[in-house]
């Protein structure tokens, strides 16, 4: 149920894809995502697709944890594809009904998003999967600081995300134990009619946003505790440090864009 | 006749991903009716875990829960009615505690179960009166009240459906001795007027030896024991290997018996200790009524 909401979740392990510096492994996500996004050729795609079934064999995380990670997101996704199918009109027509036309074109787009999609979100997952959630800010709290010059305020930017990531599994689990607690007085969430449903989200939600606020004072409190002042003249426990199988990896990532790129020059 | 029964009940979690656990291992026990039955174990042996699988809140990765005989999965529809006979109050109940005032978040499953205005009043008065809570407090915002006070307002939550089974997930975690004694106290008394059965989960033996007619100890997901009081506590050697600590005064009296001063019983309770050690102390010439 809500455990099956992978977002932020980390696995921890020692593959290649986890050592990576975090900084380089944001940077590669980005340059994957246009990987993704250049050409619109199914040969291009799988470029990408290779690109993406290599970095999980290295990642060895089970592919049962990507298959999870697109779960949620799957009744937006055959919307998207449905959509698709039903009203691209052009391209040979299949089958026809009313204003509904099923075209090889439209066939086509609907797949193609459908796959593009679901690699955009594994390719993503691996990121987080892989690093856990505190070297994550660090790695955009350090590629973000020049914005620091122009006055944005770059470390507390990254230390409220930090904070939200951390607290995402906290919350999650919270919600959980609540819903139990009221549906062993009766309440029904998963069944019953929409208003008394909707009537049972009050007796979840009261008692999260209650707790979610009593964590936040408690936690405001350690920090000022602590004399936390903000990011000024801070040190780290952890640095960051690159290493060649860094830029390795990120020249084989570049590779692959341009490969995907000129792939789809030449097929237009 | 077992009002409970489990068999062969294993609950693993997060089946199939780097995080699987098994927190309940084959568990085979059976609850008669009207008993009052102490859970014990160490922290993370498996309790909560196995307590939910009484009410349909989990739902065994193997094996069978059987409630008046009937296996509650034997009809998922039926899951709802199997959470009125079978109440459960969580850990840390007063987190769950939502309603603008005690009366109506007493009232909250009483109203799930579909009963009338009056009869629903009746339960909250009375569980109110049961649990200690003054009809003076009842239309205060629960959030105004005492951490002892909110406690009592989430389990008279659950009292109020009547339940078969009364299931308690550490009613006692986090509150002082007076307030401790207070909600323990309330329950006994509870359990004595209604005779339901009642499942008292506590990894502290001192709150359950005054008052379990049996007690079932976990152990690394395993069903360690399940047996009279009286004979648990004559394991108190081995529960001590496992972990969990034995009451106080059983320890002193483990400790007499090595010196040779053999009592031939378990002790368990203040009262009964002092019992003892009168006599001890009258047969050996004593001054009796001290
Ligand atoms: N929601 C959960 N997801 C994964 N593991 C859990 C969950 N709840 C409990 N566990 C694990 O199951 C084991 C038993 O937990 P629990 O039943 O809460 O024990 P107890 O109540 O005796 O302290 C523990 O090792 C715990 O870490
Ligand atoms: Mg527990």
């Amino acid at each position: 149920m809500l455990r099956d909401i992978t977002i932020g979740q980390y696995f921890p392990g020692n593959s290649l894809i986890h050592r990576l510096d975090p900084r380089f492994k944001i940077v590669i996500t980005f340059i994957y995502i246009m990987m993704l996004f250049t050409g619109d050729h199914i040969v291009c795609l799988s470029v990408g697709a290779v690109f993406t079934a290599a970095a999980i064999i290295l990642s060895q995380i089970p592919f049962k944890m990507f298959v999870k990670s697109v779960k949620p997101l799957m009744p937006f996704l055959i919307l998207t594809a449905a959509l698709n199918l039903l009203f691209i009109s052009s391209g040979d027509v299949y089958f026809h009904w009313k204003f509904i036309k099923i075209t090889s074109e439209g066939i086509n787009v609907s797949v193609f998003m459908l796959i593009r999609i679901t690699l955009l979100i594994m390719g993503s997952s691996l990121l987080t999967y892989t690093t856990s959630p505190i070297t994550l800010t660090d790695a955009i709290e350090r590629l973000l600081s020049p914005l620091k010059k122009l006055k944005v305020p770059v470390h507390e930017l990254a230390m409220m995300m930090s904070i939200a990531l951390r607290f995402i599994p906290t919350l999650i689990e919270e919600t959980e134990k609540i819903m139990a607690a009221q549906k062993a007085r009766g309440a029904e969430i998963d069944s019953g009619s929409f208003m008394t449903r909707a009537k049972n989200m009050v007796a979840i939600l009261v008692p999260l946003f209650i707790s979610a606020f009593r964590r936040a004072d408690e936690l405001a409190t350690a920090m000022e505790c602590r004399c936390y002042r903000g990011g000024e003249g801070r040190t780290r426990l952890r640095q960051l440090c690159s290493a060649p199988r860094d830029y390795a990896a990120l020249a084989v990532t570049i590779l692959f864009y341009g490969g995907a790129a000129a792939l789809g020059i030449v097929l237009k | 006749m077992a009002i409970l029964e489990t068999q062969g009940l294993t609950y693993v979690y997060s089946e199939g991903s780097p995080f699987q656990k098994t927190a309940v291992d084959h568990v085979d026990l059976k609850i008669d009716e009207g008993e009052m039955v102490g859970v014990m174990g160490h922290t993370g042996s498996g309790k909560s875990t196995l307590i939910q699988h009484f009410n349909g809140l989990l739902k065994p990765t193997l094996g069978k829960v059987l409630l008046d005989g009937e296996d509650i999965w034997a009809d998922k529809k039926n899951i709802r009615d199997v959470r009125f006979k079978v109440g459960l109050v969580f850990q840390y109940p007063e987190y769950q505690i939502f309603e603008e005032t005690v009366f109506k978040d007493i009232a909250f499953g009483p109203k799930n179960m579909g009963l009338d205005e009056a009869e629903i009043r009746k339960r909250v008065l009375e569980t109110a009166h049961d649990i200690g809570l003054g009809e003076e407090l009842l239309e205060r915002s629960p959030f105004e009240l005492s951490g002892g006070q909110k406690r009592r307002v989430a389990i008279a939550g659950v009292m109020a459906m009547n339940p078969k089974v009364l299931i308690l997930d550490e009613p006692t975690a986090g509150l002082d001795p007076a307030g401790r004694d207070k909600i323990l106290g309330h329950i006994k008394a509870y359990h004595k007027r209604r005779k339901n059965t009642i499942l008292i989960v506590s990894h502290s033996m001192e709150d359950i030896a005054g008052f379990a007619d049996k007690i079932l100890v976990m152990n690394k997901a395993k069903l360690f024991c399940y047996d009279d009081t009286e004979k648990v506590f004559a394991r108190a050697e081995e529960i001590a290997d496992i972990g969990l600590d034995v009451p106080q005064i059983t320890k002193v009296f483990i400790g007499l018996k090595k010196q040779g001063l053999d009592f031939g019983k378990d002790v368990y309770t203040m009262e009964y200790a002092k019992k003892l050690l009168l006599k001890k102390l009258a047969e050996k010439g004593g001054t009796k009524n001290c």
